[in-house]
C-alpha cells in the first residue's frame, strides 16, 4: 500500500509512469484525502492545522455568505437579477423541504435548513470545481460537524416540544403496533433514532461524496497512465478519460442530491421532534 | 462504495501508523467544520434571510390584498349595475305610466276643448242674434223718429202753417207714426 502510495504521487507529479513502462497502475487510494497542514495555529491544548480542506471551508463560508448577502441586500418587492436567484433557492427550502415535511412551527427553521442545503451544496461542488477538486464533505470530520449540530438541535427540541418523558415515550412506542411488539420495536426504535440516525446522517454524506471523489481520481489517473505508443492503451486512455467527464457530470447531479438529502433528512427529525409521529 | 470503504479501511489498517483512518475525526477538523456552519448560519440567519422572508411576505401580501381589492372592485361594479338596472326598469315603468296618463289627458282635453268651443260658439251666436236684434230695434226706432222728423218738417213747408204748439204737432206726428206704422204691419 506504501508502493501504491508512492506510484499515484508520482503520477499526479507527472514522473513517467505509463503502461509498458514496467510501472504498475497507481491506483488512488485513501491518501487521496490527506492533506499537508499549511501552518498550524496552536490554541491551549489543540493544534488547530489548515490544510486544503480548511481554506475550502473558509472559500465555501465566503462564497455562501457574500452570495446571498448580495442577493438579498436590498430585496425588491418584483426581484430582478441575484436576488432572482436567490429567492428560487428560498422558496425552494421553505415550500420544497420545511412545508413539505415539517409543516406547522417550520417556518422558523428555513434558514437553519437553508444554510445546510447551501453550504453542504457549495462544498459538495469543490469536488468537480477546477482547481478545488475535493470535496470538503468527503472529509469525515465536516459531515460529522453538521449531523452533531442537527442532532443537538432535534433532540433538545424535542425533549423541550414533547417533555423528555413523553420524547422518549412516543420514540419508542409509537401507536397503532400489537402491543407485544413493542418488546422488539421499543429497543430498535430507540436504537435506531437515538444512535444510529446521527450517525448514518454524517455516513450517507460523505461515502457519497468519498466514494465518488475516489471514482473521478481512479479515472482521471487511468486516463493519464494509459497514454503509451499502443492501440490498447490510446483507446483505454481515451474511455477513461471520457469516463472521467460522464462522471463529472454524475458528480454534479449527486452532489446537489446529497445536499437536498442531508438538508431533507434535518428537517425530517426536527419535525419528528415538533410533532409526535401519528 | 461499501467495498471501497472497506478496502479503504484495510488498507489503512495494513498501512501502518503513517496512514490515519477516513474514518477518523480530528478533533481541530470537527472544531473547524462547527465553526464554519455556524458562520454561514449566523450570517444567513441574521441578516440576509429575514430581508428576503420579509419581502416574500411583502409580495404575498400584496398579491392577496391586489386580489381581495380586485374581487372587492368586482362586487362593487356589480352592485352599481343592479343598482342602475333597476334605476332603469323603474324609469321605463314611470315612463309608460306618463304616456299612458298623457294620453288619457290628451282625450280628455280634446273632448273639453271641443264642449267649450262649441259652447263658445253658441253663446256668440246668441250674442249676435240678441246684438242683431237691438241694433235691429234700434235703428228702427231711429229711423221713425227721422221718418217723423222730416214728415213733420215737410208737412209744415207743405201746409206752411207754423207749428208752435207742441202738442197739438206730437198729436199729429203719433196720429200720423201710428198710421205708418199700420201700414207697415199690413
Amino acid at each position: 500500500m506504501i508502493s501504491t502510495t508512492a506510484g499515484y504521487i508520482s503520477a499526479s507529479g507527472g514522473v513517467d509512469c505509463h503502461l509498458m513502462s514496467g510501472c504498475g497502475f497507481p491506483a488512488p487510494g485513501a491518501e487521496i484525502f490527506l492533506f499537508e497542514d499549511i501552518f498550524t495555529v496552536q490554541l491551549a491544548s489543540l493544534e488547530f492545522g489548515f490544510s486544503k480542506v480548511t481554506v475550502l471551508l473558509l472559500l465555501g463560508v465566503v462564497l455562501i455568505v457574500g452570495f446571498f448577502s448580495y442577493a438579498f441586500r436590498k430585496p425588491q418587492l418584483v426581484p430582478r437579477g441575484a436576488q432572482n436567484l436567490g429567492e428560487v433557492g428560498y422558496v425552494f427550502i421553505r415550500d420544497g423541504i420545511v412545508r413539505e415535511t415539517i409543516g406547522k412551527g417550520g417556518e422558523k427553521f428555513v434558514p437553519f435548513l437553508f444554510s445546510f442545503f447551501f453550504f453542504v451544496w457549495i462544498l459538495n461542488f469543490f469536488g468537480i470545481l477546477p482547481g478545488a477538486q475535493l470535496p470538503a464533505t468527503s472529509i469525515f470530520a465536516i459531515p460529522v460537524a453538521f449531523a452533531l449540530i442537527v442532532y443537538f438541535t432535534w433532540v433538545p427540541l424535542g425533549m423541550i416540544k414533547q417533555g423528555p418523558i413523553g420524547f422518549f415515550k412516543n420514540m419508542m412506542f409509537p401507536p397503532g403496533v400489537p402491543k407485544p411488539m413493542y418488546v422488539l420495536l421499543a429497543p430498535i426504535e430507540l436504537i435506531s433514532n437515538i444512535l444510529v440516525r446521527p450517525f448514518t446522517h454524517a455516513v450517507r454524506l460523505f461515502a457519497n461524496m468519498f466514494a465518488g471523489h475516489l471514482l473521478l481520481a481512479t479515472f482521471s489517473i487511468a486516463a493519464f497512465y494509459l497514454i503509451s505508443a499502443s492501440v490498447i492503451g490510446i483507446l483505454g486512455s481515451v474511455a477513461s478519460f471520457a469516463v472521467t467527464v460522464a462522471l463529472t457530470g454524475f458528480e454534479a447531479f449527486i452532489q446537489a442530491l446529497q445536499a437536498y438529502i442531508f438538508t431533507l433528512l434535518a428537517a425530517v427529525y426536527i419535525g419528528s421532534a415538533l410533532h409526535a409521529e401519528h | 462504495m461499501i467495498d471501497v470503504l472497506t478496502r479503504v479501511i484495510a488498507a489503512t489498517a495494513e498501512g501502518g501508523e503513517e496512514m490515519p483512518s477516513v474514518l477518523a475525526v480530528p478533533l481541530d477538523e470537527l472544531i473547524i467544520g462547527l465553526i464554519a456552519f455556524l458562520i454561514v448560519f449566523g450570517a444567513l440567519g441574521k441578516f440576509a434571510l429575514p430581508k428576503i422572508k420579509a419581502t416574500l411576505d411583502e409580495r404575498a401580501d400584496a398579491i392577496e390584498g391586489g386580489l381581495q381589492r380586485a374581487e372587492e372592485a368586482q362586487a362593487e361594479s356589480q352592485r352599481v349595475l343592479e343598482e342602475y338596472k333597476q334605476q332603469l326598469a323603474q324609469a321605463r315603468e314611470e315612463a309608460s305610466a306618463i304616456r299612458t296618463q298623457a294620453q288619457a289627458d290628451r282625450t280628455s282635453i280634446v273632448e273639453e276643448a271641443r264642449g267649450e268651443a262649441r259652447q263658445a260658439a253658441a253663446q256668440g251666436t246668441a250674442a249676435a242674434e240678441a246684438q242683431m236684434a237691438a241694433d235691429r230695434a234700434q235703428a228702427m226706432s231711429t229711423l221713425t223718429r227721422q221718418v217723423g222728423e222730416l214728415s213733420v218738417e215737410l208737412a209744415g213747408k207743405v201746409v206752411s202753417e207754423s207749428l208752435k204748439d207742441d202738442a197739438r204737432v206730437r198729436a199729429t206726428v203719433d196720429a200720423f207714426l201710428d198710421d205708418l206704422e199700420r201700414q207697415a204691419a199690413r
